[in-house]
């Protein structure tokens, strides 16, 4: 078994970019729980892959595409229908802090 | 075949019907399909309470198009193999007219604009859709304990799981109040359910059926799949929903294995069955080796020719799931974060988009999705993704030749659908590596994307709960594996002179126990 | 000496590029035309009402799937081909993972470590030389919606109470074309970076690939620039985002090879950073900091397999390719005979395309190079307008020409005619017409003026005749006047000189 671990920074590091508030509570236990899994998972490291190829899809398809052609929208009110906020046909969202 | 006596009008013997028997009498007009759906919307009602299968009863929609089929009927016109049957819908396909909440709080409520295409054919097909059934949240999970709003029972002793990550789909169809279900199957989540619950589940070639609008969990793992009470049964509703979707890019544009006929052809002689070597031993309880040991003594009574094979790389199958299926949902999962839809928490005109997210996410998504979505960020971050990710996926390629050389030398192999029987609710709830071991045998086939399914192969002595065996067969070789859980199911009813769920009892006791007071 | 946004004083350009090398880099994102979006079949629009042109896929809504759009695939190989790149013979698309309003999924569906096209080039012409602009490589990818920032003083993210997003812009295929760094450019920096956004604008527009149009933002385009001591190593690059105008790709650069010049001087460090180009004042701001740089996990799309574009299917692009515009640039000029220099011009002006029909309408080039560059204008200059937008067309302007040739017009009536055609009054010939603007008659009409004008002004003549042949000139006045202009002047002179000096 490979001897990898993961730590509480690391663990609160990815929650902050999987944008998921956890309480310290919380923090500790997934730390916890993380690092078991992640030394668990690890366990493919053990494996020779030299010049074994990864595999995205089991069956190596290719080109599938679709004409250019258009087809009916859903409309405005049916994209809106289920929004949190709306306002003058657009989505509502809060402030964004980060310029993209 | 198994039967419990056709032509039968009562209510509660209708619901004991399989579907293929159904569909039949209403084809005959000897029962309608408006009575049918009334019949199991009453079981439902009976029996829902003890087993919370469902998380939303579509009983008007229900009676809409049951009477919808029976006015086709009168009119002439030509009906598919299930028109008329009512079904169970895992409640992770999106439905136009009812709500698609995946068992979480982020989606509670949330009403799609769009039908999934699995829906759009089991519709076309006469398909009586009763409802939503409950899952673990996302998919992500061997119980339904992660259900965000409570987990099914077991039919068979409603203390207990009735799998995941498909149970309520399962319960559903244990429990009389559906002669199908679909589930998806990422890790093992159709078949696993299935061998808990004395259940047929298939997962069948990756892109057999089309994921437009099943949400995604493992993309490319996610596969939908049929549950039924019989081989036949899963069968039908296989070919009812597969075939290519353009709108999939993933969707096999192939002809659909003839799973039906092979189905109705329950003969192994001269059959290749190969044994997986690896899974089996420590782990395994003895009920459920015993029994796979006598369904494996019988398909070689029954003709098949039975050997051990060995597949290597079986053993990193899931350490590598539990890598890929994570990578993908961190990012599939992305998008609930309250801007578009769903559940929007913290919005008080001063927090930031930023915050309102990370609230929105941790009030909506539970554990089990947040330790995955974690994992998976982890798994592909900058300077872990070739010892992670990549690593993993490498290991997928050299799990799909140990298939492709085993099936050079076997037409099917065989193992234990899942290590144990149906555990007790909350004995696994607070150790995730104890609950993923349950996948242990299904996952390769979700890495490989070829054919598999359980089939039923017995109660374990020690604790009367059922048992699968599990069969697998190379991609578009879906019909192998029906014909061999065909020839079992047909071995095995017959040795025992009835169908096996006849005695699942549990639930009914706990139902006629309710009556009997009530009195 | 111009002062940066933190009131540190900037280097003047002249003395930035003389002391710093400046190495500069663009990626540019050209917005596809096709009739629909990249993954799903909404119409590519511009301008719609919000969110009318979306649907599951382009929102991202769950259980959706993307679709490939074999147009777009097809539209990024010509672009690939016309940029002289290899077209991969397999390549697949990536998730960009981060989390953003504008962008349903929270990951834009682009290429990673495995784009569509690379390796290629694109001449450009700055300040009367030519450089080879080397393309690292060309890929498809997403477009996101947009969003209104509201609440804030200038509309900007910063200090906005909330936004609004519109997702119709969401999903539009979108082609990024990334050039490799360009050196040794030194003062010229700045104009051959906006050579070279032009060149690949008319590019685009030549290969009817997309509108290109940067007032609309199907062009945009980021400027990376940094400076380093003559000799020394690159140094630190900064990433300009907002530039919106040809203009402006040559300002922002410009301004922050100052900037940087300044900082370095001080004997501080450049920030590697994203900024921000102000049109009002020529300068740029910091934007979003990047105390951690974004990871953004990229990993094959799941949800699409690999392109492979077959090798026929790529020569049938190839051949179907139309001229481009370097080439049909050099080929005008062959067959027009003009130089460098007037090439430049006209191209600056936006002529080319005017210049080309009014030859083909049988003006010499000179001649309507003439009156596309002087003339005509000066007329748009005055009119605030570009030279595509006068009322007038090649043909028309051809037709003046002709006048002019046969000698029923002078130039100075022909300026006339000109006038009226701008002014809607018709076509040259019914402006002549209406106006009566014809040249004064035959030899009979102009000799009957000269000899008035003579008799009339008999000591004029007589200077004349002495041999003061500059007195010419009040004659042909007097002709002028007597026939309201419509003489031509410098035949009046040779009848004049004739008649006396002969």
């Amino acid at each position: 078994m490979a001897d990898v671990s993961i730590s509480r920074e690391e663990v609160a590091h990815l929650a902050r970019l999987s944008r998921l508030a956890l309480t310290d509570a919380e923090l500790e236990r997934f730390a916890a729980q993380l690092d078991v899994i992640v030394g668990a998972v690890a366990r493919v490291q053990e494996v020779a892959t030299a010049d074994v190829p990864p595999t995205s899809q089991a069956f190596g398809l290719v080109n599938v595409f679709r004409q250019d052609a258009v087809a009916a929208p859903l409309g405005a009110p049916a994209a809106l229908a289920e929004a949190p906020a709306a306002e003058q046909g657009r989505f509502r969202v809060p402030r964004i802090l980060a310029e993209d | 075949m198994s039967a419990t006596g056709a032509g039968a009008a009562d209510g509660p013997d209708l619901v004991r019907l399989t579907a293929a028997q159904m569909a039949a009498a209403v084809a005959a007009g000897e029962v309608s399909a408006a009575e049918l759906a009334r019949a199991h919307l009453d079981r439902i009602a009976e029996t829902d309470l003890h087993v919370h299968a469902f998380l939303h009863v579509a009983g008007e929609q229900a009676m809409a198009a049951a009477r919808e089929v029976d006015r086709r009927r009168a009119a002439g016109e030509p009906l598919g193999p299930l028109a008329g049957v009512p079904l169970a819908l895992k409640d992770v396909f999106t439905t136009a007219d009812m709500p698609t909440t995946c068992a979480s709080r982020i989606l509670a409520g949330w009403q799609p604009p769009y039908d999934a295409t699995v829906t759009a054919r089991l519709r076309a097909a006469g398909v009586v859709i009763l409802g939503k059934t409950n899952m673990d949240e996302f998919a992500m999970g061997s119980s339904t304990e992660n259900s965000a709003f409570g987990p099914s029972r077991n039919p068979w002793d409603l203390s207990r799981v009735p799998g995941g990550s498909s149970g309520g789909s399962a319960a559903a169809v244990a429990a009389y109040q559906a002669p199908l279900a679909i589930g998806t199957d990422t890790g093992g989540s159709i078949r696993q359910p299935a061998a808990v619950c004395g259940l047929v589940g298939v997962k069948p070639t990756y892109g057999g059926s089309s994921r437009y609008g099943l949400v995604a969990f493992a993309s490319s793992l996610d596969t939908p799949g049929p549950l039924a009470r019989t081989v036949l049964d899963a069968a039908l509703l296989h070919e009812a929903i597969s075939g290519h979707d353009r709108l999939d890019s993933t969707s096999l544009d192939a002809p659909v294995p003839p799973v039906v006929a092979a189905a109705r052809r329950p003969d192994v002689t001269g059959l290749r069955v190969g044994v997986v070597a690896e899974l089996s031993g420590e782990g395994y309880a003895p009920g459920v080796l015993a029994r796979f040991r006598e369904a494996v003594d019988l398909l070689d009574s029954l003709g098949a020719k039975v050997t051990e094979v060995s597949c290597p790389h079986f053993r990193y199958a899931l350490p590598a799931y539990y890598l890929i299926a994570p990578s993908e949902c961190s990012s599939n999962l992305a998008r609930f974060d309250g801007m578009r839809y769903g559940l929007r928490v913290g919005d008080d005109g001063q927090a930031s988009a930023e915050e309102v997210m990370s609230r929105t996410r941790a009030a909506g998504f539970g554990p089990e999705v947040k330790r995955r979505i974690m994992l998976g960020t982890y798994a592909l971050s900058s300077g872990y993704y070739d010892a992670y990710y990549g690593k993993a996926q490498q290991v997928r390629t050299l799990v799909i030749r140990d298939f492709t050389a085993a099936f050079e030398q076997v037409d099917v192999l065989v193992s234990p659908t899942t290590p144990t029987t149906a555990f007790p609710i909350g004995e696994r709830a607070d150790d995730p590596m104890a609950m993923y071991l349950a996948d242990l045998c299904t996952i390769p086939s979700n890495l490989a994307g070829n054919a598999a399914l359980s089939v039923p192969c017995g109660l374990a002595p020690e604790d009367g709960l059922p048992t699968g065996l599990q069969v697998m067969a190379p991609p578009l070789a879906d019909d192998r594996v029906y014909q061999v859980a065909a020839a079992v199911e047909a071995a095995l009813d017959q040795r025992r002179g009835h169908p096996l769920l006849a005695r699942a009892s549990a639930l009914d006791r706990a139902v006629l126990g309710e009556q009997e007071e009530g009195r | 000496m111009s002062a940066t946004a933190a009131g540190r004083a900037a280097v003047p350009f002249e003395d930035a590029v003389r002391r710093y090398e400046p190495v500069i880099g663009l990626e540019t994102h050209v917005e596809l035309g096709t009739a629909s979006k990249m993954f799903c079949g909404c119409p590519v629009t511009f301008g719609a009402a919000p969110n009318s042109a979306v649907c599951p896929v382009c929102l991202g809504l769950p259980g959706s799937l993307p679709v490939i759009n074999r147009a777009a695939i097809e539209y990024t190989i010509r672009i690939g081909l016309a940029l002289n790149c290899t077209i991969a013979s397999w390549c697949r698309f990536a998730r960009k993972n981060y989390f953003y309003p504008d962008m349903p999924k929270n990951y834009q569906i682009s290429q990673y470590d495995e784009p569509l096209c690379t390796d290629g080039w694109l001449e450009v012409e700055a300040g009367g030389r030519r450089w080879r602009v080397g393309i690292e490589r060309v890929h498809l990818e997403e477009d996101t919606g947009k969003s209104l920032h509201v609440g804030g003083v200038t509309g900007r993210i910063h200090g906005a109470d909330y936004s609004l997003v519109d997702y119709n812009r969401a999903g539009i295929p979108l082609v990024e074309v990334v050039t490799r760094p360009i050196a040794g450019a030194g003062a010229l920096a700045p104009a051959v970076a906006r050579a070279y956004v032009t060149e690949l604008r008319d590019l685009m527009r030549s290969l009817g690939v997309s509108d290109v149009r940067m007032d609309q933002g199907s062009l945009r385009c980021d400027v990376n620039t940094s400076v380093a001591p003559a000799g020394a190593p690159w140094g630190t690059r900064t990433e300009t985002k907002n530039v919106n105008s040809l203009r402006s790709v040559e300002r922002a650069v410009r301004y922050e090879i100052e900037r940087q010049a300044g900082v370095l001087d001080a004997g501080s460090r450049v920030i590697q950073e994203t900024r921000h180009f102000h049109e009002d004042t020529g300068m740029t701001t910091p934007g979003r900091s990047k105390e951690e740089a974004q990871d953004y996990r990229y990993f094959p799309e799941p949800d699409l397999v690999p392109v492979a574009p077959p090798p026929e299917w790529i020569a049938e692009i190839r051949a179907a390719l139309p001229e481009l515009p370097a080439a049909r640039r050099a080929r005008l000029q062959a067959l027009w005979g003009l130089p460098d220099a007037d090439m430049a011009a006209l191209r600056n002006a936006g002529a080319l395309d005017l210049m080309e029909r009014t030859v083909a309408a049988g003006a010499p080039p000179g001649q309507a190079r003439n009156w596309w560059l002087a003339e005509l204008a000066r007329r748009a200059n005055e009119a605030g307008t570009d030279l595509t937008a006068l009322p007038v067309t090649p043909e028309q302007v051809a037709r003046v020409i002709e006048l002019v040739a046969s000698g029923a017009l002078t130039h100075r009536l022909a300026r006339q005619v000109i006038d009226g055609v701008l002014a809607g009054e018709g076509s040259p010939d019914e402006v002549v017409a209406a106006r009566g603007l014809a040249v004064v008659g035959g030899q009979a009409a102009l000799a009957a003026a000269v000899d008035e004008a003579i008799a009339a002004n008999p000591d004029v003549a007589a200077k004349v005749r002495e041999g003061k042949l500059a007195a010419a000139g009040v004659l042909v006045g007097a002709v002028m006047r007597a026939t309201g202009g419509r003489a031509d002047a410098a035949r009046a002179r040779d009848l004049i000189l004739e008649r006396l000096a002969g």
